[in-house]
């Protein structure tokens, strides 16, 4: 009678994982039955900082997570494999009965990691785990001036004047520009936009 | 009448562990709660502010408010948004990290559901959450949502190999997948004898001398691993490009509101806590007391069992929660193409590295 009444202890583990779904999904619930409801046009749209947002994000993206997770893929099914000789290489019992049992697992496990890591050694040499960065390009204009025309600029050392309290500041030159003629009114002119169904 | 009671002692069955679960989603959520507010305050302290002050004595009751608004605000989900996703991805991002505490042990006798795959299902559990992540960013319908998301996952799938690699190389010392057979190893309740740097039989003294980390000095190697690898996981910082708030506003959550946003950040904290206790029932001693016995003096003997065990585990994974926090508030952001070469050009040759001293270790010392 008694190992009719026991649960399994995955079925203890699908008991959390009823009730955990349950009591999540009853306290959005009781968020539903809380909360105001309003939506509106403007709510509903996706968030992009204010900006009218443009296009669809359901797009091909960037490859380089692509890469990440064949990489992954790899180790993971390597994991797999080592997760059940790991309890078993070093079991007193299995020693016991067979004395070399252990150091021979334990090359046939250096073996196998061994192919795999040749394969993250190749990933490597070959810049897979890079990321890959768009070329840097250095600006480039073409002059005439030559560079030792800069070099001796920057060369250029500036003496600093002596500081003096006593005298009157020089006059720095006078030629500040005057205010010209009106300047036109800024361009910028803000638009609000209209909820539709206002 | 017979049949009755039989009946009876069944229903008793199923109401205990309803119970169980009840208390554990509790714990789940209180601590969750709890840890918020802790953070709010490490880190006003870290920067030198006073943090949350106005809501209850020293504002602790600041996060219950919080929840509490979050319960009463509008539930939005975007017109452009995938609705079924959208709606199922927080209960599943919560529910795993849930589901991941229902095999770690508490203490001596003291564990949810004994599995026998115990590491493996936690490990699973934890992959899980991506699946939430990925849901939710491709759900929403939202470029930075969809951004994080996939930085999320190929962060959390890189950085779950040195952890897998990691953890791997405690299994093999302790040789059992069974979370709570790997707890009892490292203290006085062993009966398979353990030995101090593998030269001081350490099984009648038991204390620090029998953690995993101490039986086999090269798991702190794998520790530190362990614990990089377990950051990266709860996309925390230094890990959290995946929600950087300076570029992609918040990741993958940004599109949530209200109690569904609540779910996806309390899952943050309470995989924290999960991810903890897993590194400390494996490297360090799990429910064990690190005081050992001195001769006539049984410290380590009086402060073992169910109560003792549950407040030993709790201070340990409070304490690397603390790090975990102290850690967040001190580094600054990881750039991607340094996240990805830590991965797989430090942290991976150097778990594999400590799975291959774990084997001769083994076999030489133990």
């Amino acid at each position: 009678m008694e190992q009719v009444s026991q649960l399994s202890e995955f079925g203890k583990i699908f008991i959390f994982l009823i009730l955990g779904i349950l009591l999540v999904t009853a306290t959005v619930f009781l968020s539903v039955i809380l909360a105001p409801k309003k939506p509106t046009y403007l709510k509903l749209t996706s968030y992009e900082c204010g900006e009218e947002p443009t296009g669809n994000s359901w797009i091909q993206f960037n490859s380089r997570f692509y890469v990440v997770a064949l990489i992954f893929l790899l180790f993971d099914v390597e994991m797999v494999f080592i997760f059940p000789w790991a309890t078993v290489f070093g079991q007193k019992s299995l020693l016991a009965a067979a004395p070399m049992w252990g150091w021979l697992t334990l090359i046939e496990m250096f073996v196998f990691v061994g192919i795999l890591i040749l394969g993250l050694v190749y990933v490597w040499r070959r810049g897979d785990l890079d990321w890959i960065k768009p070329a840097q390009q250095i600006p480039h204009v073409d002059i005439a001036i030559p560079k030792s025309a800069y070099d001796r600029i920057n060369k250029e050392v500036y003496v600093v004047r002596s500081f003096n309290a006593g005298t009157e500041p020089e006059p720095i030159s006078s030629d500040v520009p005057k205010p010209g003629p009106s300047l036109s009114k800024p361009a910028f002119k803000p638009t609000f936009r209209k909820p539709n169904n206002g | 009448m017979l049949k009755f009671a039989t009946r009876f002692s069944e229903l008793n069955f199923y109401i205990t562990y309803v119970l169980v679960a009840l208390l554990l989603f509790s714990f789940t959520a209180v601590f969750a709660l709890f840890a918020v507010y802790a953070e709010r305050k490490v880190s006003a302290f870290i920067q030198d502010r006073l943090g949350p002050m106005e809501t209850g004595k020293f504002g602790s009751l600041q996060t219950i408010a919080d929840i509490l608004k979050m319960l009463q605000k509008e539930l939005i989900t975007p017109a452009a948004a995938d609705k079924v996703l959208f709606v199922a991805a927080p209960v599943i991002i919560f529910v795993s990290v849930y589901m991941g505490f229902a095999s770690l042990p508490w203490g001596p006798g003291l564990i949810p559901a004994s599995l026998n795959l115990g590491v493996l299902y936690v490990f699973a559990i934890v992959s899980v959450e991506a699946v939430g992540i990925l849901m939710a960013g491709w759900g929403s319908n939202n470029k930075y949502s969809l951004l994080g998301a996939l930085r999320s996952i190929a962060q959390v799938i890189s950085y779950e190999i040195p952890a897998g690699i990691a953890i791997i190389s405690a299994v093999m010392i302790a040789q059992t997948l069974d979370l709570q057979e790997i707890a009892i190893q490292q203290g006085v309740l062993s009966t398979e004898g353990s030995k101090f740097l593998g030269f001081w039989d350490v099984s009648e003294t038991g204390g620090i001398f029998a953690w995993n980390i101490f039986r086999a000095p090269h798991l702190i190697v794998a520790y530190v691993v362990y614990f990089i690898a377990s950051l990266a996981e709860c996309n925390r910082a230094p890990f959290d490009i995946p929600e950087a708030e300076s570029e992609l506003v918040s990741g993958f959550h940004t599109e949530y509101t209200g109690i569904r946003f609540a779910f996806v950040f309390l899952a943050e904290y309470s995989m924290m806590f999960l991810v903890g206790m897993f590194g400390v029932i494996l490297f360090l001693g799990g429910w064990n007391t690190p005081l050992p016995n001195i001769g006539n003096i049984k410290l380590a003997e009086w402060t073992t069992g169910a109560a003792w065990g549950v407040f030993w585990i709790a201070a340990k994974v409070l304490l690397v929660v603390f790090v975990q926090m102290w850690i967040r508030w001190t580094l600054p952001r990881f750039r991607v193409d340094h996240l990805m070469d830590l991965c797989w050009k430090v942290l991976t040759p150097l778990a594999f590295l400590c799975m291959a001293i774990s084997g001769v270790w083994r076999l030489l010392i133990m």
